[in-house]
């Protein structure tokens, strides 16, 4: 099936797929933590064990997602465009503040850059100090005190900002569409990502988007695409 | 900028783990002199976690709940909570201390001495440990005979000078003061008096039989009596 020509392909199969199951291995782990935590829901769920052994499962896998993603060259792109901030980004992060109405952006504006660090940092230390309190024989029993201190702060902490970032996808259907069925509408990414070379091609080049952004385009972005967006 | 918040949260992280046992005392200290009750809802704030191995626990009260006792022993019986009521109670105040990390200070137990009932029964010549089963159909527990008759073990029927609640196992629990709070079996219904020791529930699952606080299970707290 042919794309329309007013969609744009934002998030590919992979991409779609390692956002999908690192949510649902996140989710799970926070519902688990609040049966394992809250002394109400604890209550109505017990069963500690089998609780207990979801919660590890799950935060082990916790990474497996991003790295399988890691073959895919798509995922490697928006890693690495996550990972950079630029001059615009600076600019957004300002205007933000500033309640302006001009907020530069490329593929991804710098809040989504910073919750995109925040998850892999707060990936590293929640899964970091979770093996500390698992693996209990092989560190001192002050650092597994240490760990489980960290552990619970930061699940409180990552607790609410992914309510923050369900938050903001709530108010925003066609992001919500892009993660869902990969494609968002051209006008809202070039309001939304003015910078994003995919949703504001150079005019002449516009029958060939491909060619205008070296690091976002891929053979993924060749045209037609399916309508699923396949992976190289 | 964008890796930096990795690497800053990754330090942070490493930081807090060798902070953390001071930040947490800290942490205990303010929450003890609270008065709002409001640090209650702080992460790994204190009091008591809610534990169940299992999915519900049924209600027991003055009509439906009895005690067994039976095994190695002269005269088996069974008490109603009125029969323990009406047995010598001794009151204790230690810190109660979980294996998972969290302490209670000076927590109030009492109840009739586990000794009590053991002599009440009646111990049979062969007998070295005692078995614990609950009515919440699967957790157990056990300590060895010579435990079992120390002067700080109790059935519990009061915690911080009430009747013991349903989600701390009551009506009726043990209370085991010098080790970690898993040997202090919630929701007990029997007593049973046997030839070795068996594992409890957790027991079978890694955790040391004889859980004296602060010299086993790998961990150094204080010992709580």
């Amino acid at each position: 099936m042919r794309r329309p020509p007013d969609l744009l392909l934002r998030f590919t199969r992979a991409e779609r797929w390692v956002h999908r199951a690192t949510a649902a291995l996140m989710l799970t782990c926070l519902a688990t933590a609040a049966c394992l935590y809250l002394t109400p829901l604890a209550e109505l769920v017990g069963r500690r064990r089998l609780v207990v052994t979801v919660h590890v499962w799950c935060g082990l896998a916790l990474p497996a997602p991003l790295l399988l993603g890691l073959a895919f060259r798509a995922v490697r792109a928006d890693l690495s465009g996550l990972s950079r901030f630029g001059p615009a980004d600076w600019v957004w992060l300002r205007a933000v503040r500033a309640r302006a109405s001009y907020r530069p952006a490329g593929k991804f504006n710098a809040g989504q850059k910073l919750y995109a660090q925040w998850t892999l940092g707060a990936m590293l230390v929640i899964l970091g100090t979770g093996l500390l309190m698992w693996l209990t024989h092989l560190t001192p029993p002050a650092w597994r005190t240490g760990a489980t201190f960290v552990h619970d702060w930061l699940a409180a902490a990552i607790a609410v900002v992914t309510a923050g970032h369900v938050r903001m996808a709530v108010r925003d259907p066609e992001a919500r569409r892009g993660m869902r069925t990969g494609l968002v509408d051209r006008r809202w990414a070039e309001r939304e990502h003015p910078l994003w070379p995919e949703a504001n091609p150079a005019p002449e080049a516009s029958p060939a988007p491909e060619e205008s952004g070296p690091e976002e385009s891929g053979p993924e972005e060749s045209v037609p695409v399916t309508e699923d967006g396949r992976s190289s | 900028m964008g890796r930096r918040v990795v690497l800053g949260l990754l330090g942070l992280g490493a930081a807090g783990v060798a902070a953390g046992p001071y930040l947490q005392r800290a942490q205990d200290t303010v929450a003890g002199k609270d008065p709002t009750g409001l640090t209650g809802l702080l992460p790994g704030g204190g009091g008591f976690r809610y534990y169940s191995v299992v999915s519900s626990v049924p209600s027991r009260g003055p009509d439906t709940y009895t005690l067994t006792v039976d095994g190695l022993v002269e005269r088996p019986g069974s008490y109603r909570l009125a029969d323990l009521r009406a047995m010598p109670q001794r009151r204790i105040v230690r810190d109660v201390q979980c294996v998972t990390g969290w302490r209670v200070p000076a927590t109030p137990f009492e109840g009739v001495p586990l000794a009590h009932l053991l002599d009440a029964a009646g111990v049979a010549a062969g007998a070295a440990a005692v078995r614990f089963s609950c009515f919440d159909g699967e957790y157990t527990e056990s300590l060895t005979l010579e435990q079992a008759r120390r002067d700080d073990v109790v059935v519990a029927l009061k915690l911080q000078d009430a009747p013991i609640s349903h989600s701390h196992g009551g009506p009726v629990r043990l209370y085991v003061a010098p080790m970690y709070f898993y040997k202090s079996a919630k929701w007990l219904s029997g007593i049973t008096v046997t030839d070795k020791v068996e594992p409890g529930y957790w027991e079978r699952l890694g955790y040391d039989v004889d859980a004296w606080v602060g010299r086993s299970n790998g961990r150094d707290d204080a010992p709580t009596a």
